[in-house]
């Protein structure tokens, strides 16, 4: 097969657009979501809550007002197809300037500091991003992008069961993150899980199951049945619209396993707020 | 559920000892905006026995860190910040005359005990809704701690800014109220 040869400018071009886009408009399966929340919510307080997040949702396109003013640490996937060559420059140095370029033309803020335990000075770019390559078969690059504000990345959680703990431990625990958490992350969440793996594993299956159209049950029987139960589960705590109390705290729980080692059962539990921005992209 | 209450701004005694948890108010007049660096700030400044950059007498301070202002614009998105992080300042500040502060999520102990002890509420803002609340600011300007950046101290006028009552000056938490409300038996 031939190698495709693809401009390093492209990827800059493309990061730039898609988090300008995801910090502006809400995905359909989210407007969706919220919608059907609305419509299913008990509590008066929390549907006008609701309200509110969907007309917000229509005011920042309109208007060109970020959605939310916490516009994230933009957090990037690229799937590289084995038969492309990039050509003209370093990936992540290109994956930078697209955020650099993305956050000054869209007015979004900028939330990254350096060093995290210390002096904490704002880079004033929102870099460096948070990014991550996979070689996937194929000649194309799919970019996907994740403003990841900071409301909800706080309160994700991380642990290992013991294997005896099973799927009713794996229910109990987040299911306690989830009402730990209450109205800080910005419920109706999405909570994504990730089960298996090594300790970093576990918590990338998590982050990156928020990447799914919200809802979409995952194709696996066995996940998809936890996917219902934990959402019961959740949904029974009460939290409601921003913790005030209501029937829906989260929009969805996408699952996502992989096999781990016979004495471990790890489990991460990765929030994100109703505020799910997300975007996606092939070159 | 009842219409919203129109408040104007500064809060009272006498307003804040009627408001309850789940009251639903909009706003109109001067907010503070003050978050994490500001407060560290603004409680330094009262250990040195030096005048604050604004006076806190009646004063409502909002938790938030706008996204930059489109030319023409007054402010960006401006949706509130999570309020915990500024539980070790607040009742400090309560003490010196802050009358509300305006945030999302849970308040510590001794914030809600302040409130209590010197008539001040503690505010939900609309969380995530930063575009819909940045159309009720009609002025913003830095007013100190300019080289702070999105965490310099701000003054807004706002008109119909939209918030929930989560703590009152009678103790009550909406947080704990509206989640018993709705909390079921695990399916």
């Amino acid at each position: 097969m031939a190698i495709r040869e693809i401009e390093i400018s492209s990827i800059t071009q493309v990061v730039s657009r898609l988090f300008q886009e995801a910090c502006h408009r809400l995905p359909p399966d989210v407007l969706a979501a919220l919608e059907k929340a609305r419509d299913a919510e008990e509590s008066p307080i929390a549907r006008d809550i609701l309200d509110s997040l969907l007309l917000n949702a229509e005011i920042a396109p309109r208007e060109n007002i970020p959605l939310c003013q916490d516009t994230g640490l933009a957090v990037v996937w690229l799937e590289i197809g084995q038969d492309v060559h990039i050509t003209g420059g370093d990936v992540h140095d290109a994956v930078d300037e697209g955020v650099r370029i993305g956050y000054r033309e869209g007015y979004l803020r900028k939330s990254v500091v350096e060093r995290p335990y210390t002096a904490r000075v704002n880079t004033g770019d929102n870099t460096p991003a948070d990014v991550w390559i996979d070689i996937v078969p194929g000649d194309r690059v799919r970019i996907q992008v994740l403003p990841k504000g900071a409301g909800s990345e706080n309160m994700s959680r991380l642990t290992v069961l013991t294997p005896a703990q099973g799927r009713e431990g794996v229910i109990d625990y987040v299911t306690k993150v989830v009402d730990e958490a209450g109205g800080n992350p910005c419920p109706p969440l999405i909570v994504g899980v990730g089960i298996g793996g090594t300790t970093e594993k576990t918590m990338m299956l998590a982050k990156k199951s928020l990447l799914r159209p919200v809802g979409q049950p995952s194709p696996d029987a066995e996940n998809a049945a936890l996917e219902r139960d934990l959402l019961a589960s959740i949904n029974a705590l009460g939290v409601g619209a921003l913790g005030y109390g209501g029937t829906v705290t989260a929009l969805a729980v996408h699952v996502e396993t992989f096999p781990c080692h016979i004495a471990s059962l790890p489990v991460a539990v990765n929030l994100q707020c109703h505020s799910a921005r997300r975007g996606e992209a092939i070159i | 559920m009842n219409e919203a209450k129109r408040i104007r701004l500064p809060f009272t005694d006498e307003i804040v000892s009627e408001l309850r948890a789940g009251d639903r108010l909009l706003l109109t007049g001067t907010l503070y905006v003050a978050r994490d660096a500001a407060h560290k700030r603004l409680v330094e400044t009262l250990d040195r026995g030096e005048p604050l950059p604004f006076d806190l007498r009646g004063a409502t301070i909002y938790f938030m860190g706008p996204s930059p202002a489109r030319p023409g614009r007054p402010i960006g998105a401006a949706g509130p910040t999570t309020a915990s992080r500024m539980d070790p300042y607040s009742p400090r500040l309560i003490e010196h005359g802050l009358k509300a502060m305006i945030g999302k999520g849970t308040r510590s102990r001794a914030v809600r005990d302040a409130l209590c002890r010197y008539k001040a509420v503690f505010l939900g803002g609309v969380g995530g809704a930063g575009a819909l609340l940045s159309l009720t600011v009609k002025k913003a300007e830095v007013i100190a701690y300019d080289d702070l950046g999105p965490e310099a101290v701000r003054r807004l006028e706002v008109e119909g800014f939209p918030v929930t009552v989560v703590d009152d000056a009678a103790g009550r938490d909406l947080y704990e109220e509206g989640r018993a409300k709705y909390r079921k038996q695990r399916p």
